[in-house]
Parts: structure tokens; C-alpha cells; sequence
């Protein structure tokens, strides 16, 4: 069965869906960080199906920047998430509420 | 001056599929169409299936290497999608360079498998806040894209190419090509000043910082 635009973006949706349910339900910091990671390829994904679905290169240049994005944050985030376990031993963010109100 | 340099054209998808057909045992065809129907049935329900593995595994190592199945799908998924240079710097960049320096930071701080939550009415919240948020995402989608007559495979998809990508970087897209780079330099700095040990005087801040 060939696989038709709606198939893609199905799937680029359920991808980001399983993202955000980690997101919100996980607790550990990095997985919640892996998560995000997770949202940002199903995202590509979608990009990428509108560009060969209209013929232009402008959603992969979109994807391009995005993984770079991506590395970028990466990058930062295991920096903070290295710096919280050095503060308290630990990543569960139940027990990072400082800015918590 | 460009025509002499080696063509970049071997990548392209149309052409593993006489590296296929050297392979024994496989249905002989010439059929791009039909290639880039199976990649997507395997890589879709292969992504799915590590994104449900990131969800569920409770041990971090197991998550990050099913992220990584992910990650190896979506390079398929762009491969059938003819978008040959993004699969190749997918697996460069994410499977290669951002899951290893996930596992290697898990590694590091020596994590433990995380204990198994009761249940808990807010998880299910989230659980059904995801589920609504696919479904109206589905509605939308489906409403959105136009039947088309022919298979929107089908053809050659020439704008997402090491050339095309190359030319586009270097002209429409310079502007934010080279603002890349102060985004990654930033980063790398800001990565260095926040994971630095820093020395405290005594009886300043905390006193776990040593």
C-alpha cells in the first residue's frame, strides 16, 4: 500500500504526541530532555513531507536549521542538567522546585 | 569548474536499487515506488515502536538506546522521502553526535532505573492530554492535505539534495546559515560556564559545591 502525505504527518503526530506525554509525565530530567529531543524530530519529519509535498527546499533548509538548533541544545542542556546533580546528587525534578510557586 | 568535481548524484535513492537487486532472495524490481513504500512501512512502525520504548523504560540507558532506533527510523523515513542528504546528516548528527553524548552524560552520572509511580489522576491527565492533542492534530491533517490523483512519491524530488541544500545555504539562506554559527559558539561557551566546578569561598553559597 503506498503510502499517501497523511500517512507521514500521522505518523510525525503520534511521534510527537509520545513526546509530550513523556514530557509531562516522566520524571527523571534527561528522559524529559530525550523527550523534547523526540518532539523536535517528529517535527522534522512533518517539514520535510510539506517540503516534497510542495516541491520547494524550504522545509528542508527549515530541517537543516532545526538539527542544528537542536545540537545547540543539547549541548546546554546537559550542561544544566550535569550542573543540578552536582548541586543535589540527584535529577528527579520533583525535587528541583526552587521556582516553584 | 564544478562539472569536473565528482558527481554527488550516487546517493540518490534511485540508485540502491540496483544495489538491492545484486542481493539474491529479494523480489527483483525496478520500482522506486514500491522501495519507498516498504521503507516507510518498516521505519514508520520501527520510529513508533522507539518512541513508545523512550516512553515506557524506566532505565535510562534502555530509552536512550530506544531513541536511538528512533532517530535510525526517521533517517529511513527521510531516505523514502528522497531527502537522502537530511537520513545521512540525521544519523550523523542525532544518532551519532547527540545520543552519544546523551549515554555518555548518563553514563557519567550513574543514574538508577527510576521506581514505578503509582497511579496518579494528573498522570492520567497528561496521558489524555497527549491522546487529545494527537487526534486534533489527525482532524487537522486530514482536512488539510488534498487528495491528489497520483502518489505524491512519485518522481524525482531534486530540492533536497546535497547541491540544492548547498546553493540554498550559500545564497537565500547565508543569513541564517552563518548566524549558526554564534548560535553554536554561544552554546559551547554557555555549556563550559555552566557545568564548570566553580571554587566558593567558605560559608558562601552552597556547601555541596567543592
Amino acid at each position: 500500500m503506498e503510502p499517501t502525505p497523511y500517512y507521514y504527518l500521522a505518523v510525525s503526530a503520534v511521534m510527537f504526541g509520545i513526546g509530550m506525554i513523556g514530557v509531562l509525565t516522566r520524571r527523571n530530567a534527561i528522559i524529559i530532555f530525550m523527550c523534547v529531543e523526540l518532539m523536535l524530530n517528529a517535527v522534522n519529519l512533518s517539514l520535510v513531507t510539506f517540503s516534497r509535498l510542495s516541491g520547494t527546499s524550504d522545509g528542508a533548509m527549515f530541517v537543516f536549521f532545526v538539527m542544528c538548533v537542536a545540537a545547540a541544545e543539547a549541548v546546554v542542556g546537559l550542561a544544566i542538567i550535569i550542573a543540578m546533580f552536582r548541586n543535589k546528587q540527584d535529577i528527579d525534578i520533583n525535587n528541583f522546585n526552587i521556582f516553584k510557586w | 569548474m564544478w562539472e569536473s568535481v565528482a558527481p554527488v548524484h550516487e546517493f540518490r535513492l534511485k540508485y540502491w536499487i540496483y544495489v538491492l537487486n545484486l542481493v539474491p532472495c529479494l523480489n527483483q524490481t525496478q520500482d522506486i515506488l514500491e522501495l519507498q513504500s516498504i521503507l516507510f512501512w518498516v521505519f514508520s512502525i520501527l520510529g513508533l515502536a522507539g518512541g513508545i520504548g523512550l516512553l515506557l523504560n524506566r532505565n535510562p540507558v534502555h530509552a536512550a538506546l530506544s531513541l536511538i532506533v528512533n532517530f535510525f527510523s526517521l533517517a529511513g523515513l527521510y531516505l523514502s522521502l528522497q531527502a537522502e542528504f537530511l537520513a545521512a546528516i540525521q544519523v550523523l548528527v542525532y544518532a551519532g553526535a547527540i545520543m552519544v553524548l546523551f549515554l555518555f552524560v548518563i553514563m557519567l552520572l550513574n543514574l538508577k532505573a527510576e521506581n514505578k509511580q503509582d497511579f496518579s489522576p494528573m498522570k492520567f491527565a497528561a496521558y489524555m492530554l497527549g491522546i487529545a492533542f494527537v487526534v486534533e492534530l489527525l482532524i487537522v491533517f486530514r482536512n488539510a492535505i488534498p487528495a491528489a490523483e497520483t502518489s505524491f512519491l512519485s518522481g524525482e524530488f531534486k530540492y533536497a539534495t546535497v547541491e540544492a541544500i548547498g546553493k540554498e545555504l550559500m545564497t537565500r539562506y547565508i543569513f541564517p546559515f552563518e548566524m549558526i554559527s554564534v548560535v553554536l559558539i554561544a552554546a559551547l561557551v554557555g555549556a563550559i560556564v555552566v557545568a564548570k566546578k566553580y571554587q566558593y569561598e567558605k560559608g558562601n553559597l552552597n556547601e555541596n559545591n567543592n
